[in-house]
């Protein structure tokens, strides 16, 4: 697909990378701010959204990045998984027991495994929401061919 | 008790916009009407009078927080809303491409 | 605090009953964009700023997929004349509105008045959540600690939905 006319792709150029800090900030600090795992996810999905719209993308790459979400979707949620079951196998034999030492609340490294969740979280509704995007691009340009 | 009303007539407004409208987005956009309906409904039940966001501050505890189930099962109804709407985009664009129209009825006529 | 919301979710009836009867598909996809937008601020008046969050950006999202969806495709309304199969579905309409209206006079009578949250459920995750989980946020504290299954169970459709959105617009196999 085409990209837009020069001011706008100044301005993502700008603008992206702020975004994209500003939803990992979300996703670190979900267990002392609002915000978490869902919410930091959709944002980073969006900035790469915005790059993607911005400036374009011939179809080869589109495919690639399509590739590499996908995978990087299956594999979070396989970790999210493994980290659950650590608990059954390390800790009382509870599935989801929280058996890492809680720390001081209100410090950014506490809460046990409550922050490692939000990251594979995140990664895996940002990777989900790129795919989708990136299917639905594809096709068009598929039908357009 | 006024709230869950209209919060009701919200949901009813989608659920007529289901049964009568014969466009496919139409009906997408109904259907987002309806589960937007039910996170307002689910949200309305946990607020507590006078209660403060789920967020403790450890220096200064307040008694009283706002119930943090509902925005849990919430939190998470909403992305999966995002993607069922999203999947229900697809269904449609590719029926669009097959039958080159929208309307229902007339996909019901091209049958076969 | 019953008035500011109700004022608010009477404006996201007016934009969703414009939404259904507009005549442009475009112009029903943005006013479908008041009833999400307004839905952020009546989480934010119910002190939930987790919720607010996540629905102003799974909006916008939306309203990009669904513009370029209707900007891809057609804008015309399907309008045909109002002939038997259209009154038919009027009046089943109507049937299923009211008898649904009765259900809802019958389910509201037990209900607690607005704001008066018996937190029947929820004693046992606020109190002494902090200690037990060590997230001071308590909804990052139910989501993934005393309701943990949930959250599986809600990456699992997420991965199944994308998983149907690729087969569903797979032309021909890709490599």
């Amino acid at each position: 697909m085409k990209g837009m006319t020069v001011i706008v792709k100044k301005t993502t150029q700008l603008i992206a990378g702020i975004v994209f800090l500003y939803g990992i900030y979300i996703i670190l600090h979900g267990h002392l701010t609002p915000g978490g795992g869902f919410a930091g996810g959709v944002i980073v999905a969006g900035s790469f959204i915005l790059l993607i719209l911005a400036y374009g993308s011939d179809f080869l790459n589109l495919v690639k990045e399509e590739r590499g979400s996908t995978t990087y979707e299956n594999l979070a949620i396989l970790v999210f998984l493994f980290l659950a079951l650590t608990g059954m196998v390390a800790g009382v034999g509870i599935f989801f027991a929280n058996w890492l030492p809680h720390g001081t609340p209100g410090e950014l490294v506490s809460a046990g495994f409550l922050p490692l969740y939000n990251i594979f979280v995140g990664i895996e509704v940002a990777a989900s929401i790129l795919t989708i995007f990136l299917a639905l691009i594809i096709f068009k340009e598929e039908v357009l061919k | 008790m006024t709230v869950y009303w209209l919060c009701f007539i919200l949901f009813l407004v989608g659920l007529y916009g289901v049964i009568t409208r014969r466009n496919l987005i139409k009906i997408a956009i109904s259907l987002s009407v309806m589960e937007f309906s039910c996170f307002l409904f689910l949200a309305l039940i946990g607020y507590t009078e006078g209660g403060a966001a789920p967020i403790v501050d450890t220096a200064d505890p307040v008694k009283i927080y706002v119930d943090p189930l509902p925005q849990a099962m919430v939190l998470t109804a909403i992305v999966i809303g995002l993607a069922t709407t999203a999947m229900l985009m697809a269904v449609i664009i590719r029926i669009y491409r097959k039958y080159g129209t929208f309307d229902i009825r007339e996909i019901n006529n091209l049958r076969g | 605090m019953e008035l500011a919301i109700s004022v608010i979710v009477i404006f996201m009836i007016l934009g969703a009953i414009y939404a259904i009867h507009a005549s442009d598909i475009l112009s029903a996809v943005i006013a479908g964009g008041i009833v999400g937008y307004s839905l952020v601020i009546c989480f934010l008046l119910l002190k939930a700023p987790d919720l607010a969050i996540v629905q102003i950006v799974v909006e916008t999202i939306t309203l990009i997929i669904m513009v370029a969806v209707v900007l891809d495709s057609s804008r015309k309304e399907a309008y045909g004349k109002f002939d038997t199969q259209a009154w038919v579905t009027a009046a089943t309409a109507v049937v299923i509105l009211a008898i649904l209206f009765w259900f809802l006079k019958e389910a509201s009578a037990p209900l607690a008045p607005f704001g008066e949250n018996t937190m029947r459920m929820a004693d046992a995750y606020v109190n002494g959540a902090v200690d037990k989980t060590g997230s001071v946020n308590l909804v990052t504290g139910v989501l993934f600690d005393f309701r943990g299954y949930d959250t599986l169970g809600e990456a699992t459709v997420l991965v199944t939905a994308v998983l149907g959105v690729l087969t569903i617009l797979r032309i021909r196999g890709r490599k």
